[in-house]
């Protein structure tokens, strides 16, 4: 896991500070969840509390898929690469609320009528995108541990590019699901569209010969470093 | 006395004999309820409905003594958000009807904190916070189109055409939740016969209030303002349809249409306008806003119908609000329930395509 310095001078993270960190990912992470509870028990989650949740959940698991795909994009602009080590954990707690948010929407919403909710993912474009964003999730979560990564060598990260269709697949969701004022869909997706588009750029520079930038470079650091 | 003596900030420093016994620190605060509660009487007595709105809204503690029948249940978030929004008063002489009797009615909080007002922002909450600065009175409802003769009518006059009575209704939201509550109003059949219209008259168009000064939402473009909405003549004189004034007693919050807004209760919960301005007679069928904003989504008819499904939402179920989090689903029925008042004018319609 150790990280070489390269030429554009990454800034030297001890183990500890990862370590500092992590922790600090965990209290934030849990936050979302803590308040909803707070909520919850002061009867404060509106007069709708299962959309409240819903809504909340579901913009959670939106926000650290944001967050974890905007790890490349600052290592290719800055060309630090110590926060590669945040990527898995920030994936994970991604699927955390994925799964808080399909089980407010089965048990919750939908007590488990099974007729119901599949006739519900069936019907509706939002529903079906947003479910199959879940199940594209559930492969990735399985193999994000040391084991699956080596097993699978280089098929790992073609596995794990599903991110991106993950990420449009939840935008479509919410975007879908909104009545008319797409307003908060749109800042989320104006994000993705930055974050992929940053990547696409880099790419871009990347297949110019004459170029060298910092990004293949970077590139190779992540490969080591996975 | 104007210059204070410093040692008296000091709590610790005032004489017991200072101090204002409890009793007759409440007496005095009695008195003065009292006080404000004759004024406001008084003024009632001689004024408009405006200046005792306008008098409760200043005398607020008054209103506690006042009333206490209806909701003395109502849980303290309620009288605060209600408090905020400065409007509620009592409706004297309403009579009770057998509509709904039996149904649990949803709460004051839910009902008056839950809404879908775009005119008020987007957000559910946001029509209960961003309404305050709306004027309810004076107001005015313009008769046009089709009638005998164009003509006004005041708000005041309006609470007069017919008695006003309670009728608890379901509303099922298009969204798949629903409430139940106590409205306030009379029969929108008995404005359509004041105004008179003529045999051109085959439907009716509801516009609402559309001030960009008081109503945030409207200088957004999210929906085609002002919110129109419209009704068959003979759904709109169906003995349903109501027009609101009040609710749970008392005359419309703010968020909830003030100060008169329609009620369908057999329809989806968009097809009751608010703030009604103008209402207008027409040949042909009007081309109402979500209509506008989403053809496909939305019919005119926005009949409540389990087998009829929305393209975003199921429409076989649907969340009754203030079941909590486990409260889970009910069974949607047709037309909300209420088939034997409603269905007959539907029949040879084909629903599906009729939505």
């Amino acid at each position: 896991m150790a990280i070489k310095s390269t030429s554009n001078k990454p800034m030297a993270i001890k183990k500890q500070h990862i370590v500092l960190i992590e922790s600090a990912i965990w209290l934030l992470a849990l936050l979302p969840l803590a308040r909803l509870v707070w909520l919850g028990m002061h009867d404060d989650l509106s007069a709708n509390p299962v959309e409240f949740v819903e809504r909340s959940t579901g913009t959670w698991t939106l926000i650290c898929l944001l967050i974890t795909l905007s790890i490349t994009p600052i290592r290719l602009l800055t060309g630090q690469v110590w926060q590669v080590q945040l990527r898995r954990m920030l994936g994970l707690w991604m699927f955390f609320y994925a799964c808080l948010h399909i089980t407010t929407y089965v048990w919750l919403d939908y007590s488990f009528l099974w007729g119901d909710i599949v006739k519900d993912i069936i019907k509706h474009p939002y529903v079906i995108v947003g479910f199959t964003a879940f199940l594209l999730t559930i492969p990735l979560a399985a193999t994000s541990n040391s084991y699956m990564i080596k097993r699978l060598k280089t098929n790992w990260k073609k596995l794990h590019q599903l991110v991106y269709v993950i990420a449009i697949l939840a935008i479509l969701h919410f975007w879908w699901l909104v009545k008319k004022d797409v307003t908060e869909p749109f800042y989320y997706a104006a994000a993705l569209a930055i974050l992929l588009g940053i990547r696409l750029y880099y790419k871009y520079l990347h297949t110019k010969p004459a170029n060298k930038m910092r990004a293949p470079n970077a590139e190779m650091q992540i490969n080591k470093a996975m | 006395m104007i210059i204070l003596n410093q040692s008296k900030l000091n709590p610790s420093n005032i004489q017991p004999s200072e101090i204002t016994p409890r009793d007759i620190f409440d007496n005095r605060r009695e008195f003065l309820k009292t006080a404000g509660f004759g004024l406001v009487a008084g003024s009632a007595l001689l004024l408009s409905n405006k200046a005792r709105a306008a008098a409760n809204i200043a005398g607020g503690v008054t209103e506690g003594a006042g009333r206490q029948v209806g909701r003395a249940n109502a849980p303290a978030a309620a009288q605060k958000v209600a408090f905020k929004a400065g409007t509620r008063q009592k409706i004297s002489g309403y009579t009770k009807t057998a509509y709904g009797a039996g149904e649990k009615l949803s709460k004051y909080e839910d009902i008056t904190t839950y809404n879908n007002y775009y005119e008020f922002g987007t957000g559910k909450g946001d029509p209960a916070i961003e309404a305050t600065l709306f004027k309810p009175r004076p107001w005015t409802i313009s008769i046009e189109g089709a009638v005998k003769k164009p003509k006004t009518i005041s708000i005041e006059d309006l609470l007069k055409l017919a008695p006003l009575e309670e009728r608890i209704y379901r509303m099922r939201c298009v969204e798949g939740w629903s409430m139940v509550i106590p409205w306030v109003g009379l029969p929108l059949a008995s404005l359509i016969k004041w105004a008179e219209p003529t045999g051109n008259a085959k439907y009716v168009e509801f516009i609402s209030a559309n001030d960009s000064l008081t109503m945030p939402g409207v200088r957004s473009p999210v929906l085609d303002w002002p919110y129109t909405e419209g009704l068959r003549m003979d759904e709109a004189t169906n003995p349903l349809t109501l027009l609101a004034v009040g609710l749970y007693g008392e005359y419309l919050p703010n968020q909830n249409g003030a100060p008169v807004r329609l009620v369908m209760p057999w329809k989806y919960g968009f097809k009751g306008g608010k703030a009604i301005v103008k209402i207008r007679f027409v040949e042909k069928m009007p081309l109402t806003t979500w209509v506008k904003a989403g053809p496909s989504e939305y019919g005119f008819y926005a009949n409540v119908n389990p087998n009829v499904d929305h393209p975003r939402w199921t429409q076989s179920s649907e969340k009754p609000i203030g079941g909590g989090l486990f409260g889970g689903r009910i069974k949607t029925k047709m037309f909300n329930g209420y088939s034997e008042q409603v269905a007959q004018m539907y029949a040879g319609l084909d629903l599906t395509k009729n939505f």
